[in-house]
Parts: structure tokens; C-alpha cells; sequence
């Protein structure tokens, strides 16, 4: 009896131990076990040439320190993002003033990336919730948009900021890629992110998230310089640096070519 | 094959900007007008921006406009002293627009001015160029002759103070009225990015009376400073001029004009008025439309801020 009692006793104890295991698991409360995460990329400079038709930049990552059980079950998520220099940006709506359109109404957003490429292992609202990912901030629909001065309604906030991001999108500075990073192995991965033709030069960054069951927890950034090469970057940095110098010598190109037409033809 | 445009900031095909160029060149020899009208709203069609086809615009006119007044220089018909005080007035109303553009450019209302004052211009010098060779065209037809004008007649241009005598013009006239026509034309050139001869020759003609023979190369002598000193004010406070896109439209554009002159001369003179007058009322009438139309996205985004309204 005492026998039997004892052997029930240990299997109850054994069934109300073996519930909490699997729950602390996936808290990912572990202490023992922290992931790490590394990347690098393709090239670290990126040139615009006089032919520039866009480019593709392809990040290596790995995974250290990965949990068997959550890489089987698919719970790792990497998001890799590659963010242009940042500025003021403008929004200007149109409406119809005397049979006219005309800009009537502008909205002037705070230092916020020229260009934005994002590519994740999945959809990024199947990864984490919206509130979550406006506090990283990560992915096109939560980056910050925050209006310079008086903003007349909430509404017409998130007018122009939807008009912000579809512009964006449709001009192609931003773009969005929901299977660009892919594993490879069951720690390594890549993802290619997309620079547009017309994208900005500066220093632009890539950032690499690390998602563990929807939490974001680790992050690593590489810098990418995009430059203008050669007589590109020459012309820009004269027509800035050197305005007057650089002037002068438009007129004196359009002068050559004015005289020298006239005098070529007048020979023939 | 493209081509980067470095201020313009984009990739364009070079052989569209060479065949705009040499087309406009053309028509710019064919008609004797320097061609920054037409430049400029072509290039606007083709998604360059407003900002750097005005002052690219005004920078393809120094070229186009060269050729022209060297010629004139050499036979004569050019009369500095006129031109001079034009120049003057230029000037002043070329600084005087680029502080405009720049304003218009913060207000966000820059492209839809240099389009009104297209669709103004280009309507209304349009319409009276056709009307005017329509008329001629059937006075021919009829072979009646012109109703003489005497160059003597005075209006009230005529009658205003700070005379001068200019020699080659043989004419004695206020300054007033030739510094006021200078200073409109050189704000319209740095606005529009026009040389403006398409205004100032039939101003010059019919209000100051000018003898028609001086006119031309008078008009093409202060176009090339003013086009210049604009080209030069542009660059230095909205960074806006794309050397890589004038260039190929130079180079395209004087080629083009020198097969457009051989043409012109085998069309009568109201005929090609005519057709001139045609051509600027649909590129006039297209940028009309676009004003019109509603547009694809009512929003538009420009990097930097402007503050609000």
C-alpha cells in the first residue's frame, strides 16, 4: 500500500514538473543560452556611375547560439533593413482652386530616411504586433513619422503619412521584400536588399534584427557607403562646394559650343 | 542607353535628350528663336525636374542664342549702346526672379508658376503669331500689299523723360521703357528659363519702334548676358544647374539649328509663322491640360523642409 502510494505520488510529481518545463522554454527565460548574431556584407561601398541602374546588396548572417527546438519550429525571424541618410521631408496635397490644381496643403516630417529596403523571412505583421515594431522602429508601415510644428487633425496626419509611404513605395526608394532573407543552412542566412537607381548617396545603414518568437533580441548595424564616382561625384561636389567656379564654366561650355558650331558649319 | 544626370539626380536615356535637343535645335533655326521655350516644358514632360530644366533651360539658351549674335555682330546690325542699356535692366530682373524662383521654390508653388506663366505666354504669343501669319497668308492670297507704317509715328513710349540717342538704331528714345523691357525679360529668364526674344522682338518692334533690322541681333546680345549671368545666379543659390544635361542638349541643339536654318530658308516667312504659332499654342495647350487634369496622386513628396504654409 505504502508502495503503491509512492509510486503515485512520484508520477504526480513527475506530471506537475513536466508541465512548467516546455512554458519557461518558450518565455525564452533560459539564462544559459544567448543567441548572437553576426553579419556581414557583399561590399561596403557602393558606387554610382553614370550608367547606375540600381543595385543589390547581399547580407550574410549567422545565427550562434540558436535553440535546437526553436529553429525546428521556425520561431527564429531575421529582418534585415537598409536605411539612406536622413532629412526633412515634405508632403505637399493638391486640390482644385479655380479649375487648378495647386499644392494648398504641406506637411514637413522630421529626419526621416531618404530610402528605406527591407527584406524579412516572413510578413512582418505574421512576426510581431504593430505597437512592437513602431517601438524598434522596424518595416515601412511603423517608422517614425513625426510632423515639424502645428498639425491641424489626426486624420490629416494619417492622411499624409499614408500618402508618404505609397509615394515612397511607388517611386521606388522604398521597397519592401517579404522572403528576401532566406536560410540556408539552419544557422546561416541571406537576404538582398534592393538599392534603387535613384537612390541618395551618403552613408546609409543596414541594420539586421533578430526576432525570437516575435521579440526582438538582438541587432546589428553595418555601415554602406553610396558614392557618386568618378565625374559624377566631381560635378556634385563642384556645383556645391565651388557654385560661382562651377557656373562660370557652364557658360563657358555653352559659349565653346555656341562659337565653335558657328564656326565648323560656316567652313563647310 | 542612360545617362546620370548628376544634379538632376536621375537616370535618363541619352538619346531622348539628344533628339529633344536636336529637334528643338532644329525648329530653334528653322524659326530663328532661341528654343528655351520649348527646352524647357519638354524637359518637364520628361520628369525632369522644374527646378533644373529652368536653369538648364537658360544655360542651353547661352549656346543657342551664340552663333546668332556673332553673326549679326559681323554685318553690323547689333547695336551695343541699345543692347547695353537692355543689359541693365536684365540684370536687375534676372537677381530679381531668382529671389522669386527660390521664394516660390519654399512656398511648393514653383511648378505650378512656371507652368501658368507657359500656359500665359505660350497661349498668348501663339495666338497672335497665328492669327497674325493667317492674315498674311490671305492678304497674299489676295495680293494686296501691307499698309505702310511710317517709323516716325510716336506712341506714348515716346513721350517720356531721360532721353537718349542711339546711333546705330537711329532713333532717339527714353531709357525708361528699354530698361522696363529688360528688366521683365530677365525675370522671365530666370523664372521660365527663357532667353525671351520671342517677347522682346515683337516689343521692341511694335512699342519701341525700333528699325527691324537692329532688333534681332540687339535682342540676341542682351539674351546672351542675361541667359549667362542667370545660368551663374542659379548655380550659386539653387545648385540647380545640370551641366552633363546641357551639354548634350547644347551639343544636339546647335547641329540641329544649323539644318533648321537651311530648311527655313526654303519656307515662306508666314508659313512659318504659322507653323511656329502652332507649335507653341499645343505645347501650351498640353501643359494647360496637365494644370487641368486631375492629377494621377494629389500628394507629392520633396526632400527638405520648407515649413508649412
Amino acid at each position: 500500500m505504502t508502495r503503491f502510494l509512492s509510486a503515485a505520488l512520484t508520477l504526480f510529481a513527475a506530471l506537475a514538473f513536466a508541465a512548467p518545463a516546455p512554458a519557461q522554454l518558450l518565455t525564452g527565460e533560459t539564462p544559459t543560452i544567448r543567441e548572437g548574431l553576426e553579419i556581414g556584407t557583399s561590399t561596403s561601398e557602393i558606387a554610382i556611375t553614370s550608367d547606375f541602374r540600381g543595385a543589390d546588396l547581399t547580407i550574410f548572417g549567422a545565427l550562434t547560439n540558436a535553440d535546437e527546438l526553436f529553429l525546428a519550429i521556425g520561431q527564429y525571424d531575421v529582418v534585415v533593413t537598409l536605411e539612406g541618410p536622413r532629412d526633412f521631408a515634405t508632403v505637399r496635397r493638391k486640390e482644385r482652386v479655380f479649375g487648378i490644381w495647386m499644392n494648398t496643403r504641406s506637411m514637413t516630417f522630421e529626419q526621416v530616411p531618404e530610402s528605406y529596403s527591407i527584406a524579412s523571412t516572413r510578413h512582418l505583421d505574421d512576426i510581431q504586433r504593430a505597437s512592437a515594431l513602431n517601438s524598434i522602429p522596424v518595416g515601412i508601415d511603423h517608422l517614425t513619422l513625426s510632423p515639424t510644428g502645428f498639425v491641424g487633425n489626426a486624420s490629416l496626419l494619417a492622411d499624409f503619412r499614408e500618402a508618404y509611404r505609397r509615394l515612397k513605395l511607388t517611386n521606388g526608394l522604398y521597397q519592401r521584400d517579404t522572403t528576401g532573407v532566406r536560410f540556408v543552412s539552419p544557422s546561416l542566412f541571406r537576404a538582398t536588399v534592393r538599392l534603387p537607381a535613384n537612390v541618395p548617396d551618403g552613408i546609409h545603414m543596414v541594420h539586421a534584427y533578430l526576432f525570437k518568437s516575435g521579440e526582438m533580441i538582438m541587432q546589428k548595424d553595418l555601415p554602406l557607403r553610396v558614392v557618386k564616382t568618378g565625374l559624377e561625384q566631381a560635378i556634385t561636389d563642384a556645383a556645391h562646394e565651388k557654385p560661382i567656379a562651377y557656373g562660370l564654366f557652364c557658360v563657358l561650355i555653352a559659349v565653346l559650343t555656341g562659337w565653335g558650331a558657328s564656326v565648323i558649319f560656316r567652313k563647310e | 542607353m542612360t545617362v546620370y544626370l548628376p544634379i538632376a539626380e536621375l537616370s535618363v536615356n541619352i538619346f531622348v535628350i539628344l533628339g529633344m535637343g536636336a529637334a528643338v535645335g532644329f525648329l530653334s533655326g528653322m524659326f530663328g528663336v532661341g528654343g528655351g521655350f520649348l527646352i524647357t516644358p519638354l524637359l518637364i514632360f520628361y520628369n525632369i525636374p522644374p527646378v533644373v530644366a529652368v536653369a538648364t533651360g537658360a544655360n542651353q539658351v547661352v549656346a543657342s542664342s551664340i552663333s546668332g549674335a556673332i553673326t549679326h555682330f559681323r554685318r553690323g546690325t547689333l547695336d551695343m549702346k541699345l543692347g547695353s542699356v537692355l543689359l541693365m535692366g536684365g540684370l536687375a530682373g534676372a537677381t530679381l526672379g531668382v529671389w522669386i524662383f527660390s521664394w516660390l521654390r519654399r512656398l511648393g508653388q514653383l511648378d505650378l508658376i512656371i507652368s501658368l506663366l507657359y500656359v500665359v505666354f505660350l497661349g498668348t504669343i501663339g495666338s497672335l503669331m497665328l492669327a497674325e501669319s493667317l492674315r498674311a497668308m490671305r492678304r497674299a492670297a489676295r495680293n494686296e500689299k501691307l499698309p505702310l507704317k511710317r517709323p516716325g509715328q510716336h506712341n506714348w513710349v515716346h513721350r517720356l523723360p531721360l532721353k537718349m540717342r542711339f546711333k546705330k538704331s537711329k532713333i532717339y528714345l527714353s531709357a525708361i521703357p528699354v530698361v522696363a523691357l529688360g528688366f521683365g525679360i530677365g525675370i522671365l529668364t530666370s523664372v521660365m528659363g527663357v532667353g525671351g526674344g520671342f517677347i522682346m522682338v515683337p516689343a521692341m518692334i511694335y512699342l519701341l519702334r525700333i528699325p527691324t533690322n537692329v532688333v534681332v541681333g540687339t535682342s540676341l546680345f542682351q539674351i546672351i548676358f542675361v541667359t549667362a549671368y542667370t545660368t551663374m545666379v542659379q548655380a550659386a543659390t539653387n545648385y540647380s544647374v545640370d551641366i552633363v544635361l546641357a551639354t548634350i542638349l547644347m551639343v544636339a541643339g546647335v547641329i540641329g539649328a544649323q539644318y533648321g536654318v537651311r530648311v527655313g530658308q526654303k519656307l515662306r516667312g508666314e508659313q512659318l509663322r504659322a507653323l511656329l504659332g502652332l507649335l507653341v499654342l499645343a505645347v501650351g495647350l498640353r501643359l494647360a491640360v496637365d494644370l487641368v487634369l486631375t492629377p494621377a496622386d494629389i500628394y507629392s513628396i520633396s526632400v527638405g523642409g520648407f515649413g508649412s504654409p
